[in-house]
């Protein structure tokens, strides 16, 4: 029978079952350690407790071991630090040893080293009284009792920030008991001083705590506050549990024990019942004033679990719970739920029987009901075969229904499939299907991947199907960073088995297991599996740290993200000495380019000097004479110019020298005009200087500067006729066109006219053009009458039409007679 | 651009609608109100992202400032929550550190946040370090690396990339080309057949592979992927385009006008309003779409057909005899009516300041010398017109251009040319041109041809007539059409320079969609600076591949053509030709549109006083 070993607590079932045989045999004397078990079937670690033993002296290094729930032995070390005040584990299993002077070590499960940290200053002067680790909304909490009667506590063991809590008013000895709640975001300390109760913030507040008694209240000696922070119970000095809610303005029931001992240990079993324990006897306590009590054979511990304890014996691990509502539903004696019909009909129908069938008669119309009653009991249970028998009943059910959601049934056959695997007494995590689903399964995935079950860890994800990003690759980037630590393979080899296991799986990073190699000191191996790391963007800062500046230098640029480039560019720029610097990026012509490119935003200098050190006199010239242009000073800006005049001289551009002399010499007359004329000059084009000079009248210095610089006569003529007719030197312009032997012909007179729109001046010159381009000129002067006299004199009939083409409708007159023209020049053509 | 009946482009705007949630994200993550400060460069960009203010308002944006680029100590007034969205630009971020460092003197309390687009650079955040405000602001990252501006135009919105990488060697900007490659081929998948002309093109390439190598597809899906061939062309390739005076409609709004960001603002000689009007230039106006592409010539008669019916529309109103007729066509075609009117109004107004402009001065003349050079005709005639144009002093830039393309189709200006046409050009228009002339040379579009040590007895004319890499170019790919195209329904891609040349870069893509591949084109190849790179994985059955069950569908049809280094109106409008008559779609993306003149801005240097 199923429920053969519930006991009742009241009206509640209990059940006590075996979990593991312990694996370190009867070798083991608990009442001779300091004993600390993490919960979620975590590891459990075992001090030797020295202070009960007189006979050994303080030089005594105690041993402290590491075993799986199962009692398999993981770690063992001697302990040469400090006094040991109290072992706990956090949220992630790491062992956390708390010292008598505040001093927290954190070790992972092979008690390897991780850090430290210290409690406090006052911690450390007055030394710990006395600690408590709890869970916190945050993660992992520590609180210490100083001997000052102090409590400083840290609510997350990752976030370090050490607050002190309010001090107990009159508190002048250790308090009687004390413990820490966690209630709305906040813990607080319950601290118990004889019969009064208080409790503390870190908000400096402090409040009496009054409770319902039926009898006057004596000491308080020990409390215990449930898993999930909901209830509290108090031990009074006479004996007395007091049961009641967190906040303890709730009473649920006295009981009285008798005992005027204090139990060795005090503790919730889930949220249900209380068990105290003194050396072998157990009593558990319900909130009706119900009671068990159990006998061991042997000093055992507690741990504390979401749904119940684990007691660890001499020889055993057993589990200890309230009867799950769906498993009592099923398998309680006479129960009609339609979940126990249905498990009855499953195995009335394995033995052949008829009777499956009326079973299956009065549930039919809750089948559902009692499918899900199986599939949920199922979960509940330790043992493979009452699984797959629930599981049975469950499918079984399933096939009188036609559309019942597989999902639950599938989800529930794989989880129960990962937890038995985790179970077995090889791996040791007995886990049940409640805690499961509070741990969650990517929780449970990263235990196996620190108890270093690589394999099973990815075999699990691979059959829950989980993204590899977040399962398999990601397991095999720890398995790798474990591997690197592994100093008896040599480099080349390792680098290859770890590629070759990982290939180019997605999510995975070889720069972090490359890091991880850098740690352990193995630059060289960290190199090789940089190799294999596709982004270059992780692979550069890595080969930084390692002071492979080429090389990252190298990759930087390949990976033609210039970001990168300069990221390595600046850095080797700080590190290095300038001339060194230059020397390393003179080949690269990448990094040149960019570090360039940096200059001439940044640091024009720089620049300069880079290219003097690499004789490029040209660029240097430029870069001069580019800098020039930003002096404000005349005199610094010739100065610069004589200097680039000189580089392009050595850079053997005698074309730029003479152009930068030109412009030396230009610059020179235009200050001379400046102070002469009293006219700005300045940054004129030489071109713009001698049309200005023209339009105020002073040809003479005009002609001297056409003369300095040979400005050809044709550019003069196109410069003098423009400037005459824009200073509206019509006189003067006449006067030009007739010189003996004119350089430019009479159209630019014309357009020049034009360009200041005044067409009578235009005609005048329009006569003197040569014959082939008369109609073009009277077109642009707007002659069209004319025009088409001459195209038709030309006989030309492109020009006659480009006459036309200009025609607009007032032209009518002059349209009508252009293709008059047209009209005869086409006959005579004929003819 | 009407796609082809039965087809669809992929729909590019949906990189534009990721951009926009990525950009709301940013904007949540620094919660509250906030003042946001633009950089005026990103100020059209942000502004066709979002489609106005309004979005900005609703993800928590207060007031919206443009960031001034000469006023460093000004104070904004504003809430105390300030977001920068900046390109990564060495002066900008100090100028953003000037600001916070003065606020914080003068005590104003304030989080800031710099947003850069399209990455946040390790410079900037060692410059902000050096400035003493890195703790101060918040860093943040918008990845705009290319903005859908029509259905079949891409762009990276800048206009530096050719400075950066022509002339500085600054490999920055194709890190960027090839991000948004990566976000084209995760959106429209991978895509088969991609050509790489010239170094850019191959690097973008390699790049691209580098970047989609860290999140490999098992297999890529050609059935699923929805462009079939890419372009990367590398700007160097052909120069001698972008420098063409443009012809299409559109090429010339952009030379007269500027378009920026696929709208061009008219001032009131066109509108004849007082304030400038700004207009959408997209394939959505169906009046525009069916202008843009013509060759200047024949739009002013459409455009008098198209203003006739609209008259004929709207003289329907007369005719109206119930008062519910007049009620439908109120509501429903007056508005429509209206806005297409003020749009007609507007081109019309366009084209008129165009012609105006076109029939000013010597443009013919210009234009023929341009085509000369292209033809490699009448050397000497061309050198005289543009030493007539620099001592007449018009303008530099069409100078420029001349003297660009002059270099380009020779390999370089002969050396006594080269010193001649520099002197004047220097003595007209200022000393600062020798570092004009310096960039150019760096940029490659002008130079001096280099003598062969002891030959000088062949330099002068002999060397206008020596053989040119465009020379060849010219000739192998009859790049001068010797039949006259008719410019209202051409039969070339040449009509957008007048049938007097065919767009080179355009060219060459047609060449080798044909081939699916360079082979045979190795005579044109080897005149193509940086070499060229292919990488087919599928051949369209017919073209030497085997029909196969994973084929892509319409895909094969669809070619993506990324310009790195920018292109023209006109180089689209071949394209969009070149399409309407091979029946593919092409789909045009570019790290920034330009014209000659504004492509030549970009490298000269600035007068600084």
């Amino acid at each position: 029978m199923a429920s053969a070993n519930w006991q009742t607590l009241g009206r509640v079932y209990y059940e006590k079952m075996e979990m593991y045989a312990l694996e370190w045999g009867d070798q083991i004397d608990l009442s001779k350690f300091i004993v600390a078990a993490a919960p979620y079937g975590g590891p459990l670690a075992l001090l030797q407790d020295i202070s009960s033993n007189p006979n050994i002296g303080t030089t005594v290094r105690p041993l402290l071991t590491v075993f799986t729930s199962a009692g398999k032995m993981i770690s063992q070390m001697r302990w040469n630090s400090g006094r040991i005040k109290q072992l706990g584990w956090s949220h992630n299993e790491e062992l956390l040893c708390v010292q008598d002077e505040g001093t927290v070590l954190v070790y992972d499960i092979f008690l390897t080293f991780i850090r430290q940290f210290g409690m406090g200053q006052e911690a450390k002067e007055t030394k710990v009284l006395d600690v408590r680790i709890f869970n916190s909304y945050k993660g992992t909490g520590i609180a210490i009792l100083t001997c000052s009667f102090r409590v400083f506590i840290v609510n997350s063991i990752d976030d370090l920030r050490i607050r002190r809590l309010a001090e107990v008013p009159g508190l002048d000895s250790a308090p009687t008991a004390w413990g820490i709640i966690t209630m709305d975001g906040q813990s607080q300390a319950l601290v118990a001083k004889g019969n009064e109760l208080y409790l503390i913030d870190h908000g400096g507040q402090y409040q009496k705590q009054e409770i319902e008694i039926s009898t006057p209240l004596e000491a308080i000696i020990d409390m215990a506050i449930s898993f999930n922070n909901k209830y509290i119970a108090l031990f009074t000095e006479s004996g007395l549990v007091w049961i009641g809610s967190a906040d303890l303005k709730k009473k649920y029931c006295e009981f009285n024990t008798k005992s005027p001992q204090k139990p060795t240990q005090f503790v919730w079993s889930g949220p249900g019942a209380v068990v105290a324990m003194w050396e072998k006897m157990m009593l558990v306590i319900g909130p009706d004033k119900d009671y068990i009590p159990f006998h061991h054979d042997s000093t055992v511990s507690l741990v504390e679990e979401e749904d119940g304890i684990r007691i660890i014996g001499r020889d055993s691990v057993e589990f200890f719970r309230k009867v799950p509502q769906v498993t009592e539903q099923i398998f309680k004696i006479a129960s009609m739920e339609p979940g126990a019909m249905l498990y009855e009909a499953s195995r009335e129908f394995e033995r052949q029987s008829q009777r499956a069938d009326e079973y299956i008669r009065t549930v039919k119309d809750q089948l559902d009901v009692a499918v899900s009653q199986c599939i949920q009991a199922a979960g509940h249970e330790f043992e493979p075969s009452r699984q797959s028998a629930l599981l049975k009943a469950a499918t079984f059910g399933k096939c009188f229904l036609t559309d019942y959601n597989p999902e639950p049934f599938v989800n529930m056959c794989q989880m129960l499939r990962v937890l038995n695997q985790v179970r077995k007494p090889s791996i040791g995590i007995p886990l049940t299907y409640t805690q499961l689903e509070r741990l969650t399964m990517p929780v449970l995935i990263d235990r196996l991947v620190m108890r270093k079950y690589f394999y099973l860890a990815i075999r699990i994800c691979q059959y829950l199907k989980l993204p590899e990003a977040e399962g398999a690759s990601r397991i095999l980037a720890h398995w790798a960073c474990y591997k690197v630590q592994q100093k008896n393979e040599d480099d080349e080899h390792l680098a290859r088995v770890i590629a070759d296991k990982m290939g180019d799986t997605p999510g995975v990073s070889y720069s972090e297991i490359a890091n991880k190699a850098l740690e352990v000191g193995r630059p060289d191996l960290a190199i090789r599996l940089l190799d294999y790391e596709p982004k270059a963007s992780r692979q550069v800062p890595l080969l930084l740290k390692m002071k492979k500046e080429q090389l990252a230098l190298n990759k930087a640029i390949d990976s033609g993200d210039t970001d990168l480039t300069y990221f390595v560019l600046l850095h080797l720029k700080d590190s290095m000495i300038q001339g060194e610097f230059f020397m390393a990026i003179r080949n690269i012509p990448e990094a040149c380019s960019l570090f360039l490119q940096y200059c001439r935003q940044q640091n024009p200098q720089m620049m300069e000097q880079l290219y003097y050190q690499e004789d490029n006199f040209q660029e240097e010239a430029t870069c001069k004479v580019v800098n020039s242009f930003k002096q404000e000073r005349l005199d610094d800006r010739l100065r610069i110019l004589a200097e680039a005049k000189e580089s392009y001289t050595k850079a053997r551009n005698e074309f730029a020298a003479k152009q930068v002399d030109e412009e030396i010499r230009l610059l020179k007359y235009q200050r001379r005009l400046e102070e002469e004329l009293h006219r700005e000059y300045t940054d004129l084009s030489l071109h713009e200087t001698i049309h200005k000079l023209i339009i105020d009248n002073s040809h003479k210095m005009a002609e001297t500067l056409r003369k300095e610089f040979k400005v050809p006569e044709k550019r003069y003529w196109w410069l003098r006729i423009e400037a005459l007719a824009e200073a509206g030197e019509w006189m003067e312009l006449e006067k030009f066109s007739k010189t003996k032997k004119p350089v430019l012909s009479m159209e630019a007179f014309v357009d020049v006219c034009m360009k200041q729109n005044n067409k009578l001046e235009a005609r005048k010159y329009v006569q003197r053009v040569t014959p082939d381009k008369k109609v073009a000129c009277l077109i642009k002067v707007g002659l069209l009458r004319e025009a088409a006299d001459v195209a038709f004199q030309n006989r030309s009939e492109d020009e006659l039409n480009r006459v036309l083409r200009k025609c607009s409708v007032t032209d009518r007159a002059v349209e009508d007679q252009v293709k008059g023209y047209r009209q005869q020049l086409a006959t005579a053509g004929k003819r | 651009m009407a796609a082809a009946p039965g087809v669809s482009y992929p729909d590019v705007f949906q990189i534009k609608t990721r951009t926009k949630k990525a950009l709301e994200r940013v904007l949540n993550r620094f919660e509250g109100r906030k003042d946001i400060v633009v950089d005026p460069d990103l100020m059209r960009p942000l502004d066709r992202l979002t489609g106005g203010a309004s979005f900005l308002k609703e993800n928590g944006v207060d007031k919206i400032f443009k960031l001034d680029r000469t006023d460093k100590n000004k104070s904004l007034v504003g809430c105390n929550r300030r977001m920068y969205l900046v390109r990564p630009k060495v002066n900008l971020i100090k100028i953003i550190a000037d600001q916070i460092s003065n606020e914080q003197l003068r005590g104003e309390n304030r989080r800031y946040r710099i947003i850069m687009v399209p990455r946040k650079l390790f410079l900037c955040e060692t410059l902000l370090e050096q400035e003493g405000v890195f703790g101060l602001c918040e860093l943040d990252e918008l990845d705009l690396d290319l903005l859908p501006l029509d259905a079949d135009i891409m762009s990276m919105e800048a206009p530096d990339f050719f400075k950066s990488y022509y002339m500085d060697n600054d490999l920055t900007g194709l890190h960027t080309v090839s991000r948004g490659l990566l976000s084209i081929e995760r959106i429209f998948g991978e895509i088969p057949n991609i050509y790489c002309l010239g170094r850019a093109g191959k690097m973008c390439y390699e790049l691209l592979r580098r970047l989609s190598g860290g999140e490999k597809l098992i297999t890529p899906d050609y059935p699923r992927s929805e462009i079939g061939h890419m372009f990367l062309i590398d700007r160097e390739v052909d120069l001698v385009t972008p420098l063409c005076t443009q012809v299409t409609y559109e090429g010339l709004l952009d030379d007269m006008f500027g378009i920026h960001c696929a709208c061009v603002e008219f001032g009131s000689e066109v509108t004849s309003k007082q304030q400038p009007v700004k207009v959408m230039l997209t394939s959505q106006d169906q009046m525009y779409d069916t202008i843009r592409n013509r060759h200047f010539t024949t739009v002013f008669d459409y455009l008098r057909s198209q203003a006739q019916t609209l008259q004929s529309l709207s003289d329907k109103r007369k005719d109206m005899k119930s008062v519910q007729d007049m009620k439908e066509f109120v509501a429903n075609d007056l508005r429509q009516l209206n806005q297409q009117k003020a749009n007609l109004s507007y081109h019309i107004g366009a084209c008129e300041q165009i012609i105006g402009q076109k029939n000013k001065g010597d443009f013919q003349e210009y234009i023929q010398t341009e085509h000369s050079l292209l033809e490699g005709s009448s050397m000497r005639e061309n050198v005289n017109y543009i030493e007539e144009s620099i001592n007449k002093q018009d303008s530099k830039l069409s100078c420029l251009k001349l003297l660009c393309l002059l270099s380009l189709t020779l390999d370089g200006i002969p050396s006594k040319e080269y010193k001649s046409l520099k002197t004047q050009f220097v003595q007209s228009y200022g000393f600062e041109h020798m570092i004009t002339f310096h960039n150019l040379k760096k940029v490659g579009l002008l130079r001096e041809q280099e003598v062969p040590a002891g030959s000088k007895v062949t330099a002068g004319v002999a060397a206008i007539t020596r053989s040119s890499a465009f020379k060849s170019l010219r000739k192998r790919l009859n790049l001068i059409p010797t039949v006259d195209v008719d410019l209202r329904s051409p039969c070339d891609m040449s009509y957008v320079f007048s049938g007097a040349y065919t767009p080179l870069s355009c060219k060459l893509v047609e060449q080798v969609l044909q081939r699916e591949g360079f082979l045979g084109l190795e005579e044109i190849t080897r005149h193509l600076p940086g070499g060229v790179h292919d990488d087919i994985k599928l051949r369209t059955p017919g073209k030497g591949g085997k029909a196969m069950s994973n084929q892509p569908g319409r895909a094969a049809k669809v070619v993506l053509v990324y310009f790195i280094g920018g292109c023209t109106y006109s180089e689209i409008a071949a394209l969009r030709f070149l399409g309407k008559q091979t029946g593919y779609q092409f789909i045009i993306a570019t790290t920034s549109l330009y014209n000659g003149s504004s492509l030549l801005e970009t490298v000269m240097e600035k007068s600084q006083v």
